[in-house]
């Protein structure tokens, strides 16, 4: 350690850092360059401060209708006082608390799995509480145990956003692992199925998956078994999602080097060993990247839920502004959902770009 | 001594192309065996068929008694009596260097775990990195890499050990640390089946040389004999570009 010290200290050459050498470095470091930004900042000058004007300064806060906004920018009282239907839909207000422990949880999950590298007890724990979570939150959110029953026709809003998106990312995963397997099995008949059904929902539009979800799905069960709607969307997204999940990690199988393969059969692991304990780790690590890539795409689908009468945070815009207090302010609600998807979705790639950085700093291939 | 390796007329094509021609091969408990030829000759595949990570068309092959064939069962059975130690080491990254050590033996053979580690840190200092133990591969140099891949190779308790050009990888200067290892195994009476072009390496420890070529054996002999009254052209020619 002490080794390094003796290393002299030389500060880089003035011209070299503050703030003229970052601009020329930054943004004028050719014509062209110079010629970008320059009209940039002007797009920049003639947008922003009417921007600012509409959403800050000339906007208002806090009034009970649509005609007390007098002033000319945005009329933000109208999101505060539909919030709880933009966040929870239609679910009774003294059960709120079920979402939020639900979410909670969630949050915790994930914050834990941060603190837990290189434990054993505690990657256990983190399995336990991935097997374990969908069940809590189911009974949360539905009930049962005691709990009043809340039929899924009342979830709505960010809550069914969430909900749909997040049992499309966690169910279709295991599926996408399976078809990727099958694509790449020496059965015949495996092969060609995998193939046939990533080929065919691969061709077919997220809408008309859910149509056929919404519409075919009945056909096969009896009239008093009746499959609950946002289940037959659930299963419509899941099949979807799955197909794109089998070829983003076929595309990591086959980046794993031949060798490993060779090496987990020379030492004496089943099929199912090699590929749990040696092939699919390094391939999911690979596939990093383009898994969060589609998990992204599909958030951004689930919007089409409401094709099949199911209520997101986005459909909360067109319900709440035809309220006649507030007519007429789709505006504000379209900006106010597009700000919330995108902190959720941004977050989401910040997330994989630090799991891809931890994973490759922790053990490179 | 019975053998523990028996080879009889093995001919081994990929698609059209033959690949192995014939071969006849019985080696011994505890015997060592190099096997060396020009580049293609079919040495890695010779080796690769005892531990069945590649099939054969015709001929038969019987390991300490056991017959090779597609049985899935007997062929992972087998795989813990035959280890592999391969010319690009291939280690498994994600997995720590301990943990490369106790995958066999915990998930095949069903090892109690901390057995399994026991084992494993004494096979590690056996080949001299034992304070690498929490490392992952791509954090030691090549020659600790393959010295690595020696001991999980040892982790099943095999009773013969294949090496496919166990050196060629490596950097000059690493090849010795390797190369001693080796010949540790070697007297404490391993059967080891050593494709390499190290020929001080088959001259100290080898109890016979095998030479191949065009996928036949053209010719084999004990060390002295092998390297100074080669019968064939074909051995006259390779040893001479070999040995300079
Ligand atoms: N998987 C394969 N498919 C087709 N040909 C192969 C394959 N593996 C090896 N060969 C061919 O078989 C011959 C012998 O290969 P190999 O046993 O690797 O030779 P060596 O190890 O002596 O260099 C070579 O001509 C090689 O091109
Ligand atoms: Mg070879």
């Amino acid at each position: 350690m002490s080794v390094f010290k003796a290393e002299i200290q030389q500060k880089p050459p003035i011209a070299s850092v503050g703030i003229f050498a970052w601009l020329r470095a930054n943004l004028f470091s050719s014509l062209f360059s110079g010629v970008l930004t320059v009209s940039v900042a002007y797009l920049l000058y003639l947008s922003l401060p009417p921007l600012a004007n509409w959403a800050l300064f000339n906007a208002d806060f806090v009034t009970s209708s649509n005609t007390e906004c007098t002033r000319q920018g945005a009329c933000w009282a109208y999101v505060i006082e539909k919030i709880d239907l933009f966040i929870y839909g239609f679910y009774p207000a003294e059960s709120y608390w079920r979402v939020q422990l639900a979410f909670a949880l969630a949050l915790f999950i994930i914050a834990f799995m941060r603190l837990a590298r290189g434990r054993q007890w505690r990657f256990k724990a983190i399995i336990l509480a991935f097997l374990m979570y969908p069940f809590v939150a189911f009974v949360l959110l539905y009930g049962g145990f005691g709990l009043e029953v809340i039929e899924t026709h009342q979830w709505g809003g960010l809550t069914l956003t969430i909900v749909v998106a997040a049992v499309g990312i966690i169910a279709s995963f295991p599926l996408g692992i399976l078809l990727a397997l099958g694509r790449q099995s020496k059965m015949k008949i495996i092969r060609l199925f995998s193939v046939l059904y990533i080929e065919f929902i691969r061709g077919v539009p997220l809408i008309t998956i859910l149509f056929m979800a919404s519409v075919i799905l009945p056909l096969f069960f009896t009239e008093e078994m009746n499959v609950d709607k946002l289940l037959r969307a659930l299963i419509g997204i899941t099949l979807f999602q799955a197909a794109y999940i089998a070829e983003v990690i076929r595309g990591g199988l086959q980046a794993v080097p031949t060798g490993q393969f060779e090496a987990a059969d020379a030492i004496g692991l089943n099929f199912i060993q090699k590929m749990s304990l040696v092939i699919l780790p390094q391939a999911l690590k690979i596939s990093i990247p383009n898994i969060v890539g589609s998990f992204i795409a599909l958030f951004k689908d689930t919007t089409l839920v409401l094709i099949v009468g199911l209520f997101d945070v986005l459909a909360m815009v067109g319900l709440s502004s035809s309220d006649e207090n507030w007519l007429g302010r789709e505006t504000e609600g379209y900006v106010f959902v597009a700000l919330i998807l995108w902190i959720i979705l941004y977050s989401m790639s910040k997330y994989s770009k630090n799991l891809e950085r931890r994973f490759s700093t922790e053990h490179k291939i | 001594m019975k053998n523990i390796i028996e080879i009889n007329s093995l001919n081994k094509w990929y698609g059209d192309f033959h690949a192995l021609k014939n071969i006849n091969l019985n080696v011994k408990e505890g015997e060592i065996i190099v096997i060396c030829g020009p580049s293609g000759s079919g040495k890695s595949t010779l080796i690769r068929c005892i531990n069945f990570l590649e099939k054969f068309q015709k001929g038969k092959i019987i390991v300490d008694g056991t017959r090779l064939s597609d049985n899935v069962k007997k062929i992972r059975q087998l795989r813990s009596q035959v280890s592999m130690v391969f010319q690009h080491f291939n280690l498994f990254p994600h997995l720590s260097i301990l943990d490369n050590l106790t995958l066999a033996p915990i998930w095949v053979h069903h090892q109690p775990k901390q057995q399994a580690v026991d084992k494993s840190l004494q096979l590690l200092e056996r080949v001299g990195i034992r304070d690498q133990a929490e490392k992952y591969p791509n954090q030691l140099s090549g020659g600790q890499q393959q010295r690595v891949a020696i001991a999980r190779a040892l982790s099943t308790s095999p009773k013969i050990m294949l090496f496919d050009e166990p050196t060629s990888a490596l950097d000059p200067e690493m090849i010795a640390e390797v190369l001693d290892v080796m010949v540790e195994l070697a007297k404490e009476g391993m059967t080891m089946l050593c494709v390499t072009h190290e020929m001080g390496f088959a001259k100290k420890v080898a109890d016979r040389i095998i030479f191949m070529d065009e996928g036949q054996i053209i010719e084999q002999n004990q060390p002295d004999m092998f390297f100074n009254q080669p019968e064939s052209e074909r051995l006259q020619l390779f040893l001479e570009q070999i040995l300079g």
